[in-house]
């Protein structure tokens, strides 16, 4: 009998072996391989902005970008909120400049990737984006006639190195701006065209000498990465590269059932796009109604693509000239955020609503309505084992 | 020996058993969604039969998440070419309650009743629906083209 039982265990091995399930399927392996880092284009050249990749005025941005000299009250830089050793954020549910705002200081890896920016897309380029900290009243706080200023007698020589002679600004006010308080609106208004125009093109090039080392930040290889490039090698992943059974339950049910792929989509787990997914707003705050009331505000932006302070031509501005502007999607709709290092920087969503992934997770599961607009989500009815997997999944790419 | 060769048997039996209803379960897995080869057509006629449409990437490859032109080429039923056609642009991902991300528009006539249609763009994997109306001298007409990523 011995003979026998071996023999069916054998046969049992055999039948175990050849039919087993494949860990993933081709499809599967198909988007793994899409989201893998590796699968990152190479940043194209941003026309709208000549010196984006000219080493100098990459250089003085990362001065600028670090220096609390660039604020109304001398004590708070882009860096207070993006923070280096914090994944360029700062880990609270809304960011703290001089006041304290009412979004979600978002991280930079990859951010020149990005079409739109802020939460809500109320700029259209990285270069412009960055101006508009340095006058929110909340944020830097300060106002474009002070940062040519500023400029002029602290970097006077490395601005003019880069972008060519400053104007004169003896006869430009100390403190104005077009959206400043009364007394610098006052002050603005006064100056000539010619004033106004010599000091945006000041300020237009801080934005893009800070955009210049911004580009410069990339998302670092994870081992969800590494696992990646081993499957589409058709090597087993080794060590500490191989994904424990929760982890790969995890990735199936992202990229499968959950449906967390359709948006969070491509190497950087982002379509770039706003989406209405049911976050509830936070109390206290002023009314937040996301992508439909930036439209106006990027239009209006004088920065903007369309803007006289555009290098290249306007064949760069494809975003704009073709924006969704009306529509109840835009409605409480925010842009996807990238997953790459989420793992280790609570608090999530647009206002820091959520403490841990895990309640991400319950949140996506139960799709609740939106207070406002309708939410693009449907209800999963995730189990605890498949909400524990996906929290373990995305902490893969944060190791 | 020969109630060794029953365990054998059965063995193989059940293992055959097995392997069919692993091909079974594999082969009638759900796909992501799928249509027929006519629902993706590149070309079709429009709802009224007015014109013959097609409609494919300028560069002949769709990128999903980049800003796209494609072309749309009008013909009437006899393959004329139709000039002159106002087009607007509409459609979204009828599975995810949202509309286009860009709002696409005919930007340029090409000749031989092709139109430029700009600005599209996909930004996530699913279906995808293109709403064409079109306006010419033979009339008004509608086509919608689906599009899977």
């Amino acid at each position: 009998m011995s003979r026998f039982s071996r023999l069916l265990a054998l046969l049992a091995m055999a039948v175990l072996a050849g039919c087993g399930k494949p860990e993933f399927s081709d499809a599967e392996k198909k988007t793994i391989a899409s989201l893998a880092l590796s699968a990152l284009s190479p940043l194209k050249t941003d026309t709208t902005n000549r010196f984006a990749d000219v080493p100098a005025a990459a250089a003085l941005g990362s001065t600028l970008f670090f220096d609390v000299g660039m604020s109304g009250d001398g004590k708070v830089s882009c860096s207070t909120c993006h923070k280096i050793d914090r994944q360029f954020q700062d880990d609270l549910p809304q960011a703290v400049g001089v006041g304290r705002t009412n979004r979600r200081t978002m991280p930079l890896a990859g951010v020149a990737h990005d079409p739109w920016f802020f939460w809500d897309g109320r700029r259209d380029s990285l270069w412009a984006q960055a101006l508009a900290p340095l006058e929110n009243p909340l944020e830097q706080a300060g106002n474009r006639a002070a940062y040519a200023h500023y400029i002029q007698a602290r970097f006077g020589e490395r601005y003019e190195r880069i972008f060519g002679p400053l104007p004169d600004l003896s006869t430009v006010p100390a403190n104005a701006s077009p959206l400043g308080s009364n007394a610098e609106k006052a002050a603005w208004n006064a100056m000539t065209d010619a004033q106004a125009e010599d000091v945006n093109r000041v300020f237009a090039n801080i934005g893009k000498a800070i955009a210049a080392f911004e580009r410069s930040i990339a998302p670092p290889q994870t081992r969800f990465d590494r696992f990646a490039a081993a499957l589409a090698t058709g090597i087993q992943p080794q060590g500490d590269d191989a994904f424990s059974p929760e982890e790969i339950l995890g990735l199936k049910l992202f990229i499968g059932k959950a449906n967390c792929v359709t948006c969070h989509t491509g190497p950087r787990f982002t379509d770039g796009s706003f989406h209405n997914t049911g976050v509830p707003p936070v109390a206290n705050l002023p009314p937040d109604r996301g992508r439909i009331d930036a439209v106006a505000q990027v239009e209006a932006d004088p920065f903007n693509c369309f803007g006289a302070f555009r290098d290249g031509d306007a064949s760069a501005c494809g975003e704009l000239r073709f924006m969704v502007k009306t529509g109840p999607e835009l409605i409480r709709a925010y842009k996807t955020p990238s997953l790459r290092g989420a793992a280790t920087r609570p608090p999530y969503m647009h206002a820091g609503q959520f403490s841990s992934l895990d309640e991400v997770v319950a949140h996506y599961s139960k799709a609740p309505a939106s207070v406002e607009g309708v939410s693009e989500v449907h209800p999963l009815q995730l189990s605890d084992r498949e909400r524990a997997a996906l929290v373990a999944f995305l902490k893969t790419l944060a190791e | 020996m020969a109630s060794l060769w029953r365990y054998v048997l059965a063995g193989l039996g059940l293992a055959a058993l097995l392997a069919g209803i692993l091909a079974a379960v594999y082969l009638t897995a759900p796909q992501s969604p799928r249509l027929a080869s006519s629902e993706i057509a590149r070309s079709k006629k429009t709802a009224n039969g007015l014109f013959v449409a097609s409609f494919e990437p300028e560069r002949g490859v769709i990128r999903q998440g980049e800003l796209q032109s494609w072309l749309l080429i009008l013909k009437t039923g006899a393959g004329t070419p139709v000039e002159g056609a106002a087009i607007t642009i509409s459609g979204g991902m009828p599975q995810h309650r949202h509309g286009l991300p860009t709002s696409p528009q005919a930007t340029d006539y090409l000749g031989d009743g092709c139109y430029r249609i700009d600005g599209v763009k996909f930004t996530m994997s699913g279906l995808w629906q293109l709403h064409f109306a079109i306006s010419a001298a033979a009339g008004s007409d509608t086509v919608v083209f689906n599009v899977l990523l």
